[in-house]
């Protein structure tokens, strides 16, 4: 129990012995130049999740490989690699679980997506009988 | 002493709780009189019983009694006297003591103040409370005894996670908690009227102040603990959509569904089985809230009392009561009347309309966060359901609910005329059409969930105030108005969450004292990074004024904090507060060319996201009181009119 | 109201019941694996982390031969507990290959003295880069890479006295 305790605190409290002495990669914590594309990046960033933390996006995240992450995702969108192409490279080598947003397009979670009309369908159909037609009278 | 004097009441209060449970079963099966006379003073005695237990384990904290096992391994004598107060129940064994001692009082003030419910629903009430209380009584004796005892005695205590060491974190639980046990009040008083098939306005009037006391806990719990993310994470978020959160979230949208069926079944006397439902679903979600939190089968931030083994012990309860009263649900709701019905177009549609909402966006809430553990169970794959989903997901729902809100409280009971409600609503639509336009003219950037929401908002806070309209305003019921700033409450934080979402302004530098730092039209000066020493962390601070245009200056200073007891060190953001938005600053890392992370965000009207929730708690405030007043007066009315005759 | 859809409710509590029931009985693992086993290596090219030993780049792992990469730092301490296994998969005849995470060439010759050198060659990989491009997510990790150049296996956390037998099995599955 402990041990777990400490492995999710772990990320939110750093503990004072250090990780890697090494400075982030060039990008970690340095914004694009151009607002645009620092505005897709870090609308992207907030949608990867975090490996070592892993509750938290890289964005948000101050685990040095989150940096790294933050510092690849900034240089390809940089170099002029679309969001998606981004989050495609990522998800080829980590699996879904590396992106907050959940395919449509997969067999295992397009449920997901259907679930809202599903839901509603059912509800209004749930309540069809509760209701009198207008001109019943009183 | 104090220790052992705790066990025993906690001991006595358990055996009066099973007491309470034996009479209220026995009595209702053999219908004696008797018993029903005897379990009122039963529940009474327990109430106190547990209060005490309870008020001594404070009172060992702020005695830092450090032979007693909890408060060792969850305080330390150098902390704060605030910390050590809330260090009580800072702990899984404390706050689980908590929960009974609310849940005990709860009952303890049924059995003295509640006259207008039926004997029999009143009783079959107590006894459900009983036997719910009775599985946390278990588990307290049996696996988590507070009070136990230490040898040897350490020197101090291993202190609080640092984290929560915060005075928004020591008041979040125990708010969360109230609001819970409240609902456990209501899924008690359902469970008894759906065991005495006694569900009617009366059962409903009786539960409706439980259902608003622990709807106003509940959102004040997540209001503060949404603000507490915001500022002590470091992150500039207020919502994360992770599994802990959307854990404080389900009950929420459960008990505000609940809140407005119980209205329509004290009102109209309709929607009788759905209101027991939701009731039954409100507990549960707070039951499943507290063993998702507790278990860790999901990863969270939040996480911090986590325990696989104690997981077990709350599922178990949970599989007890929440089965046992979907089995009762089934089996006897057949035989309660729906009760009257009503047209599409009346203030009761829109109730509906409101409940099914409320009711599909918590499907989906509950769906995306427990999915990754059941793919994983199945299929073995690992993924993530995040803030894309949910908001894309639920937001477009949580709209049309809102304009359902404006809309609603205008309609009359029963039936009305969907052309006067158009002409009602009209200059809400108006405000709508004319802010959208304009929202669209002059702001770039906003994604069309901000814009509808921001543009809704201009029309629901001007609509939240149409049933005043005419009024004569002294006369207008207290209740009304509760309902009045609740529903504008919505729409102000609605403003927030859409201008935070769409106009925040973020810098990252790495800077030298004496570097400038431009946000909007901030300007953020970064004079000197220095130590500085609180009671028990030591922290270096980064010393940064901050002017808006030409204005003031304001001193705005995060740091780095270190805690020596734990070995641990937090960052500590630091916000300045304006009307119009908050400046928020982390400070980060130093380099070795004497460089520092520094993380500045300008997020324009944030803080209306809390004000917004803080005026939503204070409307149910308004309308609890209204209406505990409201009865209060019409019982000595009635009273008064039987003494007559 | 159909009879039936009375019992809907708890139904579905059953089916939520099993679901946290097997979360409690299933400990969670929080170890996320690359997908990129079965593929070929991406291409990479990394300098000599330290002066002893040549570079490492991709072309260097499929040479025909079934190699190890091993992934580690001298920071790490699980780096230290699995040195002595490394060695002897090293003995056993097995070639491995090293990328050096966010570590300095200082630090790198420092663990390599103190723990052993097991490795033909060391790439340093200052900002994860090709960590990332391999899908890894954390130090250490050992990827079995066949003659071809493709990742047959990947090995998540240290090298455990009982996972010896079971690399060199699969080393000599990938001839």
């Amino acid at each position: 129990m402990k041990r777990l305790l400490i492995l999710v605190s772990i990320c939110l409290v750093a503990p004072v012995a250090a990780q890697t002495s090494l400075p982030p990669a060039p990008y970690a914590d340095r914004q694009l130049d151009d607002p645009q594309q620092e505005a897709a990046a870090r609308d992207l960033m907030e949608e990867l999740r975090c490996l070592k933390c892993q509750s938290q996006s890289i964005a948000d995240s101050n685990a040095p490989m989150a940096g790294d992450m933050r510092s690849q995702v900034r240089e390809k969108i940089a170099a002029g690699e679309s969001p998606e192409a981004v989050r495609s490279w990522l998800v080829e080598r980590y699996g879904n679980w590396v992106s907050y947003d959940p395919p449509i397009a997969s067999v295992v979670t397009w449920p997901l997506w259907i679930a809202p009309i599903v839901l509603l369908l059912a509800a209004l159909w749930l309540a069809r009988g509760r209701f009198r037609k207008p001109k019943d009278g009183e | 002493m104090i220790a052992e004097t705790g066990l025993i009441a906690l001991w006595l209060a358990g055996a009066l709780t099973l007491l309470q449970f034996i009479l209220g079963a026995v009595g209702l099966r053999t219908d004696r009189e008797a018993y029903f006379a005897a379990i009122r003073p039963v529940a009474i005695a327990q109430g106190l019983f547990v209060a005490l237990s309870f008020l001594l384990l404070i009172w060992l904290f702020l005695r830092s009694d450090m032979s007693v096992k909890l408060v060792a391994m969850n305080s330390a004598s150098v902390k704060p006297l605030l910390y050590k107060f809330a260090g009580t129940w800072g702990n899984h064994e404390g706050s689980m003591l908590l929960w009974v001692t609310v849940m005990g009082l709860a009952g303890a003030f049924i059995a003295l103040f509640e006259r207008s419910l039926k004997t029999r629903t009143l009783v079959a009430t107590l006894a459900a409370q009983a036997f719910i209380s009775l599985g946390f009584y278990a588990f307290l004796l049996i696996s988590s005894n507070p009070f136990e005892r230490m040898f040897p005695v350490p020197a101090d205590g291993q202190g609080l996670n640092p984290l929560l060491q915060d005075p928004g974190l020591a008041f979040h639980p125990p708010t969360l908690y109230f609001g819970y046990v409240g609902l456990s009040v209501a899924f008690s008083f359902a469970v008894g009227a759906m065991i005495t098939r006694d569900v009617g306005a009366a059962f409903a009037k009786a539960m409706r102040p439980w259902v608003l006391g622990a709807w106003i806990f509940l959102t004040l719990g997540i209001t503060a603990g949404s603000y507490w993310a915001y500022y002590e994470l470091g992150w500039g978020g207020w919502w994360f959509w992770d599994p802990v959160e959307n854990a404080s979230l389900m009950p929420w949208l459960a008990a505000t569904a609940l809140l407005h069926s119980v209205t329509v079944l004290a009102t109209r006397d309709g929607l009788r089985a759905w209101t027991l439902m939701l009731a039954v679903v409100a507990f549960s979600m707070s039951m499943i809230g507290t063993f998702l939190v507790r278990s860790g089968i999901l990863t969270s931030v939040h996480a911090f009392a986590v325990d696989p083994e104690r997981g077990s012990f709350i599922l178990a309860l949970l599989a007890l009561y929440i089965g046992g009263a979907m089995a009762l649900f089934a089996l006897r709701v057949g035989t309660v009347k729906e009760g009257s019905r009503f047209e599409l177009v009346s203030r009761e549609g829109a109730l509906v309309a409101n409940n099914l909402l409320l009711s599909v966006i918590l499907a989906l809430v509950f769906i995306g966060t427990l999915y990754p553990l059941f793919v994983e169970a199945i299929t073995g794959d690992k993924l993530s359901v995040g803030p894309p989903y949910f908001n894309l997901a639920t937001g477009p729902l949580a709209l049309m609910l809102v304009a359902v809100m404006a809309a609603g409280p205008l309609l009359r009971w029963r039936r009305d005329n969907p052309r006067t409600l158009l002409n009602r609503i009209s200059i809400p639509i108006l405000i709508t059409a004319a802010s959208l336009f304009a929202l669209a003219l002059f702001t770039t950037g906003m994604s069309i969930l901000s814009l509808l929401g921001m543009g809704l908002a201009a029309g629901v806070a001007i609509a939240s105030f149409a049933p005043l309209w005419k009024r004569n305003l002294r006369r207008t019921p207290m209740h009304t108005y509760g309902m009045v700033i609740a529903h504008f409450g919505i729409a102000v934080a609605l403003v927030g969450m859409a201008s935070e979402a769409s106009f925040t302004e973020e810098k990252l530098v790495a800077a030298t004292p004496g570097d400038e730092i431009v946000v909007n039209n901030w300007k953020l000066k970064f004079e000197a990074i220095e130590p500085v020493a609180g009671p028990n962390w030591t922290a270096l601070e980064s010393r940064i004024t901050a002017q808006y245009g030409d204005g003031a200056l304001h001193p705005i200073n995060p740091q780095n904090r270190m805690f020596a007891a734990a070995q641990t060190q937090t960052s500590e953001a630091a916000l300045l507060t304006r009307w119009n938005g908050q400046l928020y600053v982390v400070l980060g890392d130093g380099d070795s060319e004497g460089r520092w992370q520094i993380r500045v965000w300008w997020k324009p009207f944030v803080t209306l996201i809390w004000y917004g929730g803080i005026l939503v708690a204070l409307g149910g405030l308004l309308a609890m009181v209204g209406r505990l007043r409201r009865g209060y007066k019409q019982r000595k009315q009635r009273e008064f009119a039987e003494a007559m005759l | 109201m159909n009879r039936w859809l009375l019992w809907l409710p708890l139904a579905l509590f059953g089916l939520f019941f099993a679901a946290f029931a097997t979360g409690l009985i299933m400990p969670k693992d929080n170890i996320i694996e690359s997908k990129m086993v079965g593929k070929p290596m991406p291409a990479f090219s990394l300098p000599g982390a330290v002066e002893q030993r040549p570079a490492l780049s991709s072309a260097d792992l499929a040479e025909g031969k079934p190699t190890l990469l091993n992934i580690f730092a001298s920071w790490c301490v699980p780096c230290i507990a699995e040195a002595p296994h490394l060695l002897a998969l090293q003995q056993a005849g097995a070639e491995i290959n090293a990328i050096a995470s966010r570590d300095t060439p200082q630090d790198i010759a420092n663990f390599l003295n103190r723990w052993g050198n097991p490795y033909s060659r060391i790439g340093t990989d200052t900002t994860s880069k090709v960590q990332l491009e391999l899908g890894s997510s954390g130090v250490p990790e050992t990827f079995v890479i066949d003659g071809n150049g493709i990742i047959v296996h990947q090995h998540i956390g240290d090298i455990r006295e009982e996972d010896v037998p079971k690399i060199l099995k699969l080393l000599e599955d990938a001839k």
